[in-house]
Order: C-alpha cells, then sequence, then structure tokens
C-alpha cells in the first residue's frame, strides 16, 4: 500500500453515523484530533499510562492513543465532546481540575463509572480512577468531585 | 490471511503493540493483521471439562465474569492488576501469552491453572501447554502462520490459589516480582515471574511443597527457588532483591492459605 493511499471506515461518533477517510496505520487519537478536529482528547504520553486519551469504545474507556483507527470499525465511538455540562456533577467545585491537562481524561472515566452505579460493589474509585494521571491536584479533588456527583443516579 | 502473509504481525489489544507506534507508514516494514473484525473469538465458554476464552477475550470480560470470579478466581485477581481500566478493556489473554514479556500478569495466573495453548492454521489446530508453551526469551513454540485461537483452563477444585504481584505501586506498574500458586487433585503449582527469561513453574518448589517438608521461614524456599529461577538486576529491581522478595512472598503466601505447611 503506497503511503498516501487512505481507506475508508465507518463507525458511530457520538450518536452519529459517520465514514471517514484514514490511513491504515493511523492511531485513533491523530484521526480525532488532526482529522476530525476533535481536540478534546488529549496526548499526554501516548503510551496508554496517563489517560488524557481516554475514548469509550461500545460503552468502556480505552486509551485512544493505543487504538488503530481502522480497529473501531462498526463500534460506537464516544468522546470527550459528547459529555454534558450537567453530567459533570460536581466536578468543577470540588478542585477536580488545575491545569486542566488531565481533565478530559478524567471526565470520561467519572462519567463512565457514573453511568455503571454496579461497580461500586466491585471497585473503588481509586481503583477505576487509576488510568488517569494528574500532576496538579493530588487526586482527592478528583475523588471527591465523582463521589458527590452521586453515582447512582 | 497468515498463509498468505505468513509474516503478519496480529494484532488483538494493540496495547502492546501500539507503545512506541510510529506515524510514518514507511516506517512500517511489517504487516499487521488486525484481529478486532473476529467477534467470534471473543468468549467465555464453559463445559463439563474445562472453561475456554476465547483469543479476543479481554481482561474486563473475565472481570465481570461472575462464573469465572467463583471458580479461577485469580484470573481476576491478575486482571485487576493489568495496568488500568482502559489497559484491561482493550487487552487480551492471548496478547498476553504472545507479547511473552516474562513479568507478564496474566501468564502466570494461566500457567498455575494449567492452562492449554490453542495454535490454528490452515495446516490444522495443534495444542501446546503454556508450561511448555516458552523456549527463552521472547521464544514460543508458535509458528508465525499460526494464531492463538483460544486459551483452555481444565476444571478442578483448588485447596489454595495465590497470585502476588509486587511493583513500584499498586497501580499500573511493572512487576518486579510475580507468583501465582495453586494446589489441587494433580499437585502443586509454583509459577514464577520477572525472575527468568520467561514466566516458568518452579519444579524445586513444586517437590519440596509435595514432600510436605517443614517451611518455617523464607529460607527454607529460598534455595529451590534458587535453583528454579535466575532473577537479574535491571532498572526495576536487583535480583538479590527479586530472590528475597519471591521467597518472603511465597512463605506468606503459604502461611495464609496452607498453615498446616508452616
Ligand atoms: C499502560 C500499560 C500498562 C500495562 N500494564 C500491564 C500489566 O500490569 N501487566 C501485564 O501483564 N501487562 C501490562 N501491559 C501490557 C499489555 O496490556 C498486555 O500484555 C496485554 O495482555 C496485551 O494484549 P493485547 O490484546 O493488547 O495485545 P496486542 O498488543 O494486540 O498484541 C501483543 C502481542 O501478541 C500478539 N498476538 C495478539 N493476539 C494474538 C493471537 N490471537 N494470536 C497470535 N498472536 C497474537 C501480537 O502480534 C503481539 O505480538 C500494559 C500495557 C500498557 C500500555
Ligand atoms: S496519551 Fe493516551 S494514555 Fe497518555
Ligand atoms: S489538573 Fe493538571 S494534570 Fe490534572
Amino acid at each position: 500500500m503506497s503511503k498516501t493511499e487512505l481507506i475508508s471506515v465507518s463507525l458511530t461518533l457520538n450518536g452519529e453515523h459517520r465514514s471517514i477517510e484514514i490511513a491504515p496505520q493511523e492511531r485513533l487519537l491523530d484521526t480525532l484530533r488532526y482529522r476530525l478536529g476533535l481536540t478534546g482528547s488529549k496526548e499526554g504520553c501516548g503510551e496508554g499510562e496517563c489517560g488524557a486519551c481516554t475514548v469509550y469504545i461500545d460503552g468502556l474507556p480505552a486509551n485512544a492513543c493505543l487504538v488503530l483507527t481502522v480497529q473501531v470499525r462498526g463500534r460506537a465511538l464516544e468522546t470527550i465532546e459528547s459529555v454534558q455540562v450537567d453530567d459533570l456533577g460536581s466536578m468543577h467545585v470540588s478542585g477536580a481540575t488545575q491545569c486542566g491537562a488531565c481533565t478530559p481524561g478524567v471526565v470520561m472515566t467519572a462519567c463512565w463509572i457514573k453511568r455503571h452505579p454496579e461497580l461500586a460493589k466491585t471497585h473503588t474509585l481509586r481503583e477505576l480512577m487509576a488510568g488517569n494521571l494528574c500532576r496538579c491536584t493530588g487526586y482527592d479533588g478528583i475523588i471527591e468531585g465523582i463521589a458527590g456527583t452521586d453515582c447512582a443516579s | 490471511m497468515l498463509v498468505q502473509e505468513p509474516n503478519s504481525i496480529p494484532l488483538a489489544g494493540a496495547t502492546d503493540v501500539l507503545v512506541h507506534w510510529p506515524a510514518h507508514l514507511d516506517a512500517h516494514a511489517k504487516t499487521y493483521l488486525d484481529l478486532s473484525g473476529l467477534d467470534d473469538l471473543r468468549h467465555i465458554s464453559w463445559n463439563q471439562e474445562a472453561l475456554t476464552l476465547g483469543a479476543r477475550t479481554t481482561y474486563w470480560d473475565v472481570i465481570q465474569d461472575e462464573q469465572c470470579h467463583q471458580e479461577f478466581p485469580l484470573l481476576q485477581h491478575a486482571a485487576r492488576q493489568v495496568g488500568a481500566v482502559q489497559i484491561q478493556s482493550r487487552g487480551t489473554w492471548a496478547g498476553n501469552i504472545v507479547n511473552a514479556s516474562p513479568a507478564a500478569d496474566g501468564v502466570p495466573v494461566l500457567m498455575a491453572y494449567d492452562a492449554v495453548v490453542v495454535l490454528q492454521s490452515t495446516a490444522g489446530t495443534e495444542e501446546v501447554p503454556l508450561n511448555e508453551f516458552y523456549m527463552g526469551y521472547k521464544q514460543m513454540r508458535r509458528r508465525t502462520d499460526q494464531l492463538v485461537v483460544a486459551i483452555r483452563l481444565p476444571r478442578r477444585s483448588y485447596a489454595v490459589q495465590v497470585f502476588e504481584k509486587v511493583g513500584a505501586r499498586r497501580a499500573q506498574a511493572i512487576t518486579k516480582v510475580g507468583l501465582a500458586m495453586t494446589r489441587s487433585s494433580v499437585g502443586w503449582r509454583v509459577v514464577a515471574s520477572a525472575v527468568a527469561p520467561t514466566i516458568r513453574r518452579c519444579p524445586s518448589v513444586e517437590r519440596l511443597l509435595e514432600q510436605d517438608a517443614p517451611v518455617c521461614s523464607p529460607d527454607d524456599l529460598a534455595e529451590a527457588f534458587a535453583t528454579d529461577t535466575q532473577p537479574i538486576d535491571d532498572i526495576r529491581s536487583t535480583s538479590a532483591y527479586r530472590a528475597r522478595v519471591l521467597a518472603r512472598v511465597a512463605f506468606h503466601a503459604l502461611q495464609s492459605q496452607a498453615p498446616g505447611r508452616s
């Protein structure tokens, strides 16, 4: 395959059916940021450690820096751009964010936890949030913000 | 596909392969075979004798499965210590096996449960006990035209089940020393990780436990572990630390799970 040859991939992006032209070796994070202009997902480490690029693939959190776009063909993809302000609950008053670099990823994982109250039976918030690194807050503000978001709603 | 391109590299969750992924196509001298579309390979199935995990079955699939939790608790125990949710949702057990890291966390528990790797190619199906799968560092009994299609675990009742991972911190850390142990009607299985070029069973330790020799302190296990492993110094730890910790972790696990032994 030559360098410039693009391939077409269909998927559901934030609830909308989309067909996009991408390079076969393209990472999902690059497709989102550079082809689709969805720059909410951040690149912190590019190797799966920090979670700043967290998206949902078929409803589960995944690092967009570790997925090829061809791998989400036919899947349901959701990004931080689909999150509504109301979904944030008390995160914006609890000190859950300072510089903001980690915040899109933190919010994605937090909203996933909120969608799945049954996880509280088996997991602590800290275990579920372990894939989102934050250099600023010391995590307490994040955990308090999520705990205050009424996980049962 | 693997017949046409026998040297192509399968891609499952891509959580190993995509780390340090070059952006430009010309940097990729290889062909990749993406398994994402093969939903038939993603299953957790049971029959009388065995549990079978499909090659695309993820850590999260197993974490969510109540019956796995009941019968093979170490699978969940290990899965929950692989990276974090974002890795568990994509990473597969088969990918963990073929990536062949000496510090992997899925492999030791599978090996302690006597898992069998089911390989398939157009030439047919081949089954290799995980215990015999690795020949050396990143060397394994898998031809490049073979896909792992399933992992099979015999159903048994266990008197002892242990998995311990020692890392720099609790979450998202690479294992410095790992240990999986089981005891069932077929005997003891003691599997150590990050202390040899491959994850492996420790036959001398297993023999010592079979013989009901008294184990009164970590020192009683240290010699047998030393025979079975070759820990190294690297950026994460030293060989002396690894050897010491392995014997201590095993001793304390035995004290809590098989108190008659010590
Ligand atoms: C941030 C981070 C943290 C991690 N933490 C841990 C950890 O704590 N413990 C741990 O053990 N691992 C960890 N890993 C490594 C990785 O997530 C696991 O090894 C995972 O199980 C790999 O599965 P995968 O499906 O993503 O593999 P892939 O990356 O898709 O593939 C890995 C290898 O297996 C081959 N392969 C995959 N499927 C098949 C198949 N069906 N047949 C033949 N070959 C196949 C591929 O060609 C490749 O060589 C971590 C990775 C990251 C990025
Ligand atoms: S950028 Fe993807 S995990 Fe850090
Ligand atoms: S707010 Fe700065 S990294 Fe989290």
